[in-house]
């Protein structure tokens, strides 16, 4: 893969890190080491001579509604202030932003949002949600927006074989080998606990609600896709 | 204070991963007079930032099916995952709040003739051993004191986050955790970094594991900034699954050797309460299996026979 860096980004963290570190002295190597940081990180970076800007003349408000709806009904509240993705853990190591993904959401962008596969990188430690001074409930805001990525197709591989592990055996993490057993009973204790992996009628009505809910067929409609 | 009594929810890493630490907390309970009872057919919790970001009224509704197996038998349901508190004690309390979701459960619900009625609370093992035995009754069963053993702590997000809603606990200053910790008579160490996720959370670990093992990366060099520690305590198994395994998991991606136990808190009352490692298995946490090595006896300050 080729690293793009523009003479603009270079430029903007040129001048970050001029007033980050104001004791350090400006010599030609600093230029030097910027540029290397840069190429090190440059499948994250992004620019506006990267990618052509998005027209927004309308802000379309339909999709605000939806996630309002879908368990996000603090989004509107949102002033932009970034507490959210200065919080983040997830945000400090990818291009997962919070504060981005919020205001894209509230202009409308539904594709941009449901589409982008860094909206699986918040690992929902609630940190913003504690922090936000607006009471956005920024993490309840990313999982509505994920229902309605999952709604409209966009799932991941390996979440949907874990979601059919819970139809199939009852358990995201199932006891799917002998040497679980053995591990159990190594400890002093019964061979298969008293949970779904004992009760298959418990996995029966896992499938039933599945079904009513509609979950089944969100799961096998994905599958289909991916072959 | 009279026995209490809990309906046990297990889950899925407790008692097909880390049995050890189902195991421990029967031992725990048992020696402070608090009942455990089986749930019998209770299923995955679903797992929150799975199953909650798929479909939330799935979640709910699988979550719900599991809460009423404990209102039918009328006694609360305790669980030593954090991810199964979040969803169990979420569900529970949006279902008590939400009208239109307890509606839409309940309609979900009745295919399989049963129906949220939101009679029974949820209580994680931390709140339980706290509110329930109280640490001065947890501190008179200590009879193998971890002195001079040093203890950092990962105290995960989802048993004190969202703050405002669990209404427990700072969750930028906690205390709870680590006074039940303490009462180990462990030395506690800060670390700056010790209130960061594991990683593991989210559907991360499943999406993307080595992003997820930066997280376990930071945490642990952060430690090892601040001097160091003989052992690391947390109160969830899939936070422990991600710290233990995850070790060995490391090694394989980034070739960074981190030697490190990991024990639930459950784990470390057990010991303390003067079990043998070998009654719950400490030994059997999958970085000691599949490393073929064993806890760092010396450190934690247990003297084992050789076998």
């Amino acid at each position: 893969m080729s690293c793009l860096i523009t003479k603009s980004s270079i430029e903007f963290a040129y001048i970050t890190y001029s007033r980050n570190r104001i004791l350090r002295p400006f010599g030609n190597g600093f230029k030097d080491e910027i540029q290397a940081h840069l190429r090190s990180r440059c499948i994250i970076l992004t620019s506006a001579e990267d990618k052509t800007a998005i027209d927004i003349d309308t802000p379309d408000d339909s999709f605000v509604q939806m996630i309002k709806k879908t368990g996000g009904p603090n989004i509107q509240n949102c002033y932009q202030c970034g507490t959210c993705s200065g919080s983040c853990p997830a945000g400090a190591r990818t291009n997962y932003l919070v504060r981005g993904i919020i205001r894209k959401a509230l202009l409308g962008l539904k594709e941009q949002c449901i589409s982008a596969p860094e909206l699986w990188y918040c690992t929902t430690c609630y940190t913003c949600t504690d922090r936000c001074p607006q009471d956005v409930k920024p993490t309840d805001v990313i999982k509505a927006i994920r229902n309605i990525a999952v709604a409209e197709g966009y799932m991941l591989e390996p979440h949907q074989k874990t979601a059919l592990k819970v139809l199939e055996a009852g358990h995201a993490v199932p006891l799917d080998k002998e040497s679980w057993e053995n591990l159990r009973e190594k400890v002093g204790l019964e061979r298969v606990p008293p949970n779904a992996s004992r009760y298959s009628e418990a996995i029966e009505e896992i499938k039933k609600i599945a079904k009513k809910t509609g979950f089944d067929k969100l799961i096998e409609e994905k599958k289909q896709k991916e072959e | 204070m009279a026995n209490k009594s809990f309906y046990h929810f297990l889950g899925c890493i407790i008692p097909h991963r880390y049995p050890s630490v189902e195991k421990a907390v029967k031992l725990v309970f048992n020696d402070l007079g608090m009942g455990l009872l089986d749930m019998d057919g209770a299923t995955c919790c679903p797992a929150p930032g799975v199953f909650g970001s798929f479909d939330r009224v799935t979640w709910a509704t699988i979550a719900a099916r599991n809460l009423t197996i404990a209102e039918a038998g009328g006694h609360p349901i305790t669980t030593g995952c954090n991810g199964c508190f979040a969803s169990l004690w979420d569900a529970n309390h949006e279902l008590k709040h939400d009208d239109e979701l307890r509606d839409a459960v309940n309609e979900n619900l009745a295919v399989v003739d049963r129906e949220f009625k939101g009679t029974i609370e949820v209580w994680h093992y931390v709140d339980a051993l706290v509110e329930i035995a109280g640490l001065s009754k947890i501190r008179e069963k200590v009879i193998r004191p971890f002195t001079g053993v040093r203890m950092a702590l990962h105290p995960g997000c989802h048993w004190m986050r969202p703050k405002n809603i669990k209404q427990k606990d700072d969750s930028e200053r906690p205390h709870i955790f680590r006074e039940l910790c303490e009462t180990s008579g462990a030395t506690y160490v800060p670390y700056k970094d010790e209130l960061i996720c594991c990683g593991a959370g989210g559907a991360v670990r499943t999406a993307d594991v080595k992003i997820a093992l930066e997280f376990t990366m930071q945490k642990f060099d952060s430690l090892n900034a601040a001097g160091g520690a003989d052992m690391m305590i947390t109160p969830c198994p899939f936070c422990e699954l991600q710290l233990d395994m995850g070790q060995v998991e490391i090694q394989k991606y980034f070739e960074k050797e981190y030697t490190l136990d990991i024990l639930h808190v459950v784990e470390l009352l057990a010991l303390a309460f003067g079990h043998e490692p070998d009654e719950f298995g400490l030994a059997t946490h999958l970085q000691y299996m599949q490393r073929k090595t064993a806890p760092a006896w010396e450190k934690l300050g247990i003297k084992m026979e050789e076998s």
